[in-house]
């Protein structure tokens, strides 16, 4: 690690322990990126696990840490809702200058319908035929990596890797691809000097853009025979081919992060973990088998999302904090899948865990990840080949990180095979 | 004990024990039966341990609750007789219940 990281997580570190506790405020940015927000959440899971901050630039809000907490809003969407026009799902409130409605962000009955039109791509079914494509682009992907030099394994595999699912998932122009990962990266990203994008005014012109795109894609599909992929299965599908042009933008987006931030996030963060882990490495390397555990081991460490929001529509309890109708609702996934009392030693990656599929990274109840076993495919395959070709894949230095209290991501990580 | 067996989609049957008020989701995760997830841990919150319950046995099963209904309305390949099995709790009368699985839990 530089010394500049090392630096400010140990600052961050000692203010998380010496701030007053009415003043913790976790949802800071700069936290995420310096991977300096383990110790907000370790106090507030011991001294305050129903916390609220008064003010921030998110405005006020309650922060859930522990795991049962977690999964008592998360199954209660009766009370916590994750409706566009109250805010959405995340932090930052959903624009309302630009909405962009999609399924994830909709309470029932509406979610339950839009969902059910997409959810059979991704049940097992479908997968058992996606799976072999899966595999020989892996194949390809890694026969292709340079051998004792350094290179960039989130440009490389991560990315690389994803979004080839993603253009086979949707039945995308493939040369065009990495379109659909600019996307992904404008669409949850703030504008701002520096930024992914410069202005909001930027950030919309290029979400304008991919509606464009896919609604040629739209109209040449909602003309021809239904097919396997997504955009012909929601031209369609008897509750989503009414979409207006927002909600079809919306959902785009839902499927483009959905299928490619999160997976391209594990997909590194696995590796990371590996190289902070070794003699776990060494454990699956003895024993391919456990890579049925390891999977969504590495699921839980990394937490590609970071957190859900919701916004309580009513009064009610919670571990004896009385939260008010209109009150945001953020559920640290991120500190759940650290919670102590669910999880022993969470901190650590093991691959060999007793009960590793019972982890907060995919939520729960009616807004459970949808593509939660396209992800596991997708990270199974890509170990799997790893493991055959027994790649001694070296981290030559820390990674550098998103810079969101949303998305737990990685920008580059770079990286050197020894053999 | 009371017993319960699980068939796979391949036909492969494990008859295991499951104590009175144990789920059946529990019951097949302590003994590694192969087909059922149970990811959220008995919450009736992740539609991952979808089972097909034998006619036989369809009435003794008691209904689905409301959420059940509604998570299993998510899930891949439901049929008339599916079932989430963390919400099928061993009893005497279920002793020698027969339940399948689906070809993968989503």
């Amino acid at each position: 690690m530089n010394h500049i990281s090392m630096d400010a997580v140990r600052a961050a570190e000692a203010r998380a322990w010496s701030t007053p506790l009415a003043d913790l405020a976790p949802a800071d940015p700069q936290l995420f990126k310096d991977n300096a927000h383990w110790a907000y959440f370790e106090r507030l899971r011991k001294e305050d696990p129903i916390h609220f901050t008064r003010d921030s630039e998110f405005g006020p809000y309650w922060s859930i840490t522990k795991y049962k907490d977690i999964m008592a809003v998360d199954t209660n969407h009766k009370v916590f809702s994750s409706l566009s026009t109250l805010g959405g799902i995340a932090i930052r409130d959903q624009r309302a200058d630009f909405p962009l409605p999609m399924f994830i962000a909709m309470d029932p009955p509406i979610h339950d319908a839009q969902r059910k039109v997409v959810s059979p791509i991704v049940a097992p079914g479908n997968l058992a035929i996606l799976e072999h494509t899966i595999r020989e682009r892996a194949q390809t992907i890694l026969d292709g990596l340079p051998r004792g030099e350094a290179f960039d394994w989130v440009d490389r595999v991560s990315i690389e890797l994803t979004t080839q699912m993603l253009a086979t998932l949707f039945d995308f122009p493939f040369h065009d691809r990495r379109k659909l990962t600019r996307w992904s990266d404008v669409a949850t990203s703030v504008a701002g000097p520096g930024g992914v994008v410069e202005t909001e005014e930027q950030r919309q012109a290029e979400l304008r853009e991919c509606a464009g795109y896919f609604m040629t894609l739209w109209n040449q599909r909602v003309n021809a025979p239904p097919t396997t992929d997504l955009i012909s299965m929601l031209a369609h599908g008897e509750s989503t081919r009414n979409m207006t042009p927002q909600e079809f933008l919306g959902n785009l987006i839902l499927l483009i992060v959905g299928g490619n931030d999160t997976t391209r996030n594990s997909l590194t963060g696995g590796l990371y973990a590996f190289s902070k882990f070794p003699a776990q490495y060494q454990k699956l390397r003895a024993n391919h088998d456990l890579l049925d555990s390891t999977v969504p081991e590495i699921i839980r460490w990394q937490t590609p999302l970071a957190h859900m929001r919701r916004t309580a529509v009513s009064d009610i309890e919670l571990g004896g904090k009385h939260i008010k109708a209109g009150d945001k609702v953020i559920m640290w996934y991120v500190s759940g899948n650290r919670d102590e009392e669910v999880i022993e030693n969470p901190n650590e990656l093991v691959v060999d865990r007793a009960r590793p599929r019972q982890h907060l990274s995919f939520g729960f109840g009616v807004h459970r990840c949808v593509g939660n076993r396209l992800a596991e495919m997708q990270l199974r395959i890509v170990w799997e080949e790893i493991l055959k070709r027994d790649l001694d894949i070296e981290v030559l230095e820390e990674p550098e990180r998103v810079m969101s209290t949303f998305v737990r991501g990685y920008t580059s990580m770079p990286v050197r095979i020894r053999n | 004990m009371p017993k319960v067996t699980f068939i796979e989609h391949n036909g492969t049957a494990h008859t295991v024990e499951a104590a009175n008020g144990e789920s059946l989701m529990r019951a097949a995760v302590d003994n590694n039966v192969p087909g059922i997830d149970g990811d959220c841990g008995g919450e009736c919150a992740c539609a991952t341990c979808h089972v097909y319950v034998e006619a036989d046995w369809w009435e003794k099963v008691g209904g689905r609750t409301e959420t059940e209904e509604t998570m299993l309305s998510f899930a891949a390949a439901t049929k008339d007789n599916s079932r989430l099995c963390c919400q099928i709790m061993m009893s005497d009368a279920l002793d020698g219940i027969v339940v399948h699985t689906p070809d993968g839990q989503h």
